[in-house]
């Protein structure tokens, strides 16, 4: 039976058209993506890298809820360009605890990754209160109710731990238990604050 | 037995209202980069808020609304039957409409799980997953129940759409939920941006291309009155196409941290691509060939050949981006903006606006209110669209080429602050395209409007027996 003959049959009858529409379109993610879920090297920790402490798992969640990630990558590109503008080009096993990661894929504003240290507590207080405040030309919106919400306002720190822990995050009880004091007193802008700080601290030097 | 039209009728007119919506946000994000403080400080109104609702009511309430509406349209019609299960096929269409409406909702509360195009929460992705299901059972079903033999082409791309974006949606969401409005993603860093992007590229992938692929083949020969121009070439277009797209997320994660192997297969399958996409554009030209002068009194043709323009625009950029020597230039900056928008809104929004222009009439059995009005919003739709494109291009361009330039000794030419500021008058160019095509679309929401109001859906019965008999014989 030659190929077009064959094509009749198959939209013919429509369990064998949409079994073959399954099939097909499945192959590209069984070779391509599959494999990569099941290799472990993509996602064993950097030697720095540790998981989140509380404070900047608040941070990271504020970032997230935000949005911030429509407008800044955390993907610092192997390039000579790059590497000078921001620091050391992003690795895998930085992005370990990472749940969803945020790599990004526009830069209306810089690369984030390599922020921490960058500029002080204060500098980042009065620009995500008011971004024009610090950069003239900024076209970034302000953040001014962060500074309003307490970093623990939805009583949850705890149960987010032990999710990721479920997912295999090596939080111990002992952090844990700790976690809510460590936020006492915190707002989410110091969350945010805390978290954009520790960006970067996993990088270390370059691999040689 | 009557085909079921009213759901289509309310299909079409949800599609509308969030076209309306998602563009409506669309503009207003546009202006936030030229003033900034447009929030007011208000977290609902504040970019990365406001872009997930964007991205989500055009893509999710616009698109997919008009999706189901022509395919419970057009699976009826070509299979000679009513739609199986009525009731499910309401279901489908009054969920997906909450849905969209309480997602979008939530995305403005920060309910998001932070991947791009799947930002819903977990209970809005179970949710999502149901009503899919239902759609594919409705749809399934009718194709079971038909009275002609051959399945036709049209019902397999949305057959595709239907079964890949149930495969994609469900692995990608993939999540550990800690509240109501907060989980963590089953897969961590490099893996997530793996699963992501074979989700985030593939439902570009099966919804906006193959999807409307599908609404091509139904009422292009329909508004031509031409049959396909050759079978042959649907057939392997639609294999081909249905293989390699699902390859091609990869080139998303170019000088990334994923293996470097995922990265020149998914560039290689990009490049691959460009044969069934343009096979498809020459097939729906070459239909359309021979009816040339329909272009000059019929606006809903002239959408159509427009958009399959913008489609093989939009699909020869794709795989030139996805080169990586391009793509280092391209990527991150407002180049792949003006890419996403000439599919979207030069191919999606273009078709589906022709195919309304078509359907609606139809439906009600009346002539369009208004032709003039018609032309008007066509050029008002190509100007925002060129204009958008060319902004975003120009933009993109010279971001690329400027964060990368070194001076003679290696230091970096320019700080980004600098060329952040040099950006204004392409966002400025960008706002007036916007609003072009805006206004565009608000001219045909009262357009249809005008052409339905006070009209009951136009009853409409299978052909009988007798010609179904002779359909199923091959001789019709």
């Amino acid at each position: 039976m030659d190929g077009l003959g064959l094509h009749r049959r198959l939209e013919a009858n429509a369990g064998l058209l949409t079994f073959g529409i399954l099939v097909v379109s499945a192959i590209g993610g069984l070779v391509q993506v599959l494999p990569s879920v099941f290799q472990d090297s993509l996602v064993a920790p950097a030697p720095a890298t540790r998981p989140y402490p509380a404070l900047q798992l608040i941070g990271r969640d504020v970032y997230i809820r935000e949005g911030c990630s429509a407008c800044h990558s955390q993907q610092v590109r192997p390039l000579l360009a790059e590497v000078r503008r921001y620091g050391p080009y992003s690795r895998a096993g930085e992005s370990a605890y990472d749940r969803p990661f945020l790599w990004g894929s526009k830069r209306t504003g810089p690369d984030l990754h390599r922020i921490g240290g960058r500029y002080t507590d204060v500098w980042h207080r009065a620009h995500l209160l008011d971004p024009r405040s610090v950069v003239p030309n900024s076209i970034m919106p302000g953040y001014p109710w962060l500074e309003r919400r307490a970093a623990d306002a939805d009583g949850d720190i705890a149960r987010r731990m032990r999710a990721l822990r479920f997912l295999g995050h090596p939080y111990t009880d002992a952090e844990i238990d700790a976690a809510p004091a460590a936020l006492a007193g915190a707002t989410e802008l110091d969350a945010l604050i805390a978290y954009l700080q520790g960006l970067g601290a996993s990088a270390g030097a370059p691999p040689r | 037995m009557r085909y079921h039209d009213p759901v289509v009728r309310v299909l079409v007119f949800c599609s509308v209202i969030w076209a309306l919506v998602g563009m409506a946000a669309g503009v207003y994000l546009a202006a936030e980069l030229v003033w900034p403080t447009l929030d007011f400080g208000w977290p609902a109104l504040s970019y990365g808020r406001l872009r997930a609702l964007h991205t989500n009511a055009v893509i999710f309430g616009f698109g997919v609304s008009a999706l189901m509406g022509t395919a419970f349209y057009s699976v009826q019609r070509t299979c000679h039957v009513p739609l199986a299960l009525p009731r499910l096929a309401w279901f489908c269409a009054v969920a997906w409409q909450l849905g969209v409406a309480a997602g979008g909702a939530s995305l403005l509360a920060g309910w998001t799980g932070g991947k791009e195009y799947a930002e819903l929460e977990w209970p809005f992705d179970i949710a999502i997953a149901i009503v899919w299901v239902s759609f594919g059972v409705v749809f399934f079903l009718t194709i079971a129940r038909r009275a002609v033999r051959p399945i036709y082409v049209s019902n397999w791309f949305y057959g595709a759409l239907i079964i890949v974006i149930a495969m994609l949606h469900i692995v990608n969401s993939l999540a550990v939920p800690v509240t109501l409005s907060k989980s963590y993603s089953l897969f961590a860093g490099a893996q997530d941006a793996i699963v992501q992007w074979w989700y985030g590229h593939n439902a570009v992938g099966f919804l906006l291309t193959g999807g409307f692929l599908g609404m091509l083949y139904y009422f292009l020969p329909k508004q031509a009155d031409r049959p396909i121009w050759s079978y042959r070439l649907s057939i392997l277009a639609f294999w081909a196409f249905t293989y390699s797209y699902i390859w091609a997320g990869p080139h998303h994660l170019h000088y990334s941290a994923i293996p470097e192997w995922v990265q020149s297969l998914g560039m290689v399958m990009s490049l691959v691509l460009l044969a069934p996409s343009w096979a498809t554009m020459v097939n729906g030209v070459m239909t359309v060939a021979g009816a040339w002068q329909k272009l000059k009194t019929d606006p809903a043709l002239k959408f159509i050949v427009l958009s399959l323009a913008f489609y093989g625009l939009a699909t020869f950029e794709g795989p030139m981006m996805s080169i990586r020597s391009v793509n280092v230039v391209s990527h991150f900056t407002d180049w792949t903006i003006g890419h996403v928008h000439s599919g979207a809104l030069g191919w999606n929004a273009m078709i589906t606006f022709g195919t309304f222009y078509f359907l609606v009439p139809r439906l009600v059995g009346a002539p369009l209110r208004s032709v003039r009005l018609a032309n008007i919003h066509f050029w008002l739709a190509l100007a925002g669209t060129m204009l958008y494109v060319l902004a975003m291009w120009g933009a993109g361009v010279s971001q690329g080429l400027l964060w990368l330039a070194l001076d003679d000794i290696g230091e970096l030419s320019f700080s980004f602050k600098d060329i952040m500021a040099s950006m204004a008058p392409y966002y400025a160019l960008r706002l007036v395209a916007g609003l072009l095509f805006f206004a565009g679309a608000v001219l045909m929401a009262a357009n249809l409007w005008w052409t339905v109001r006070g009209r009951r859906t136009v009853a409409v019965a299978p052909p009988s027996v007798a010609d179904a008999a002779s359909a199923m014989r091959g001789d019709a």
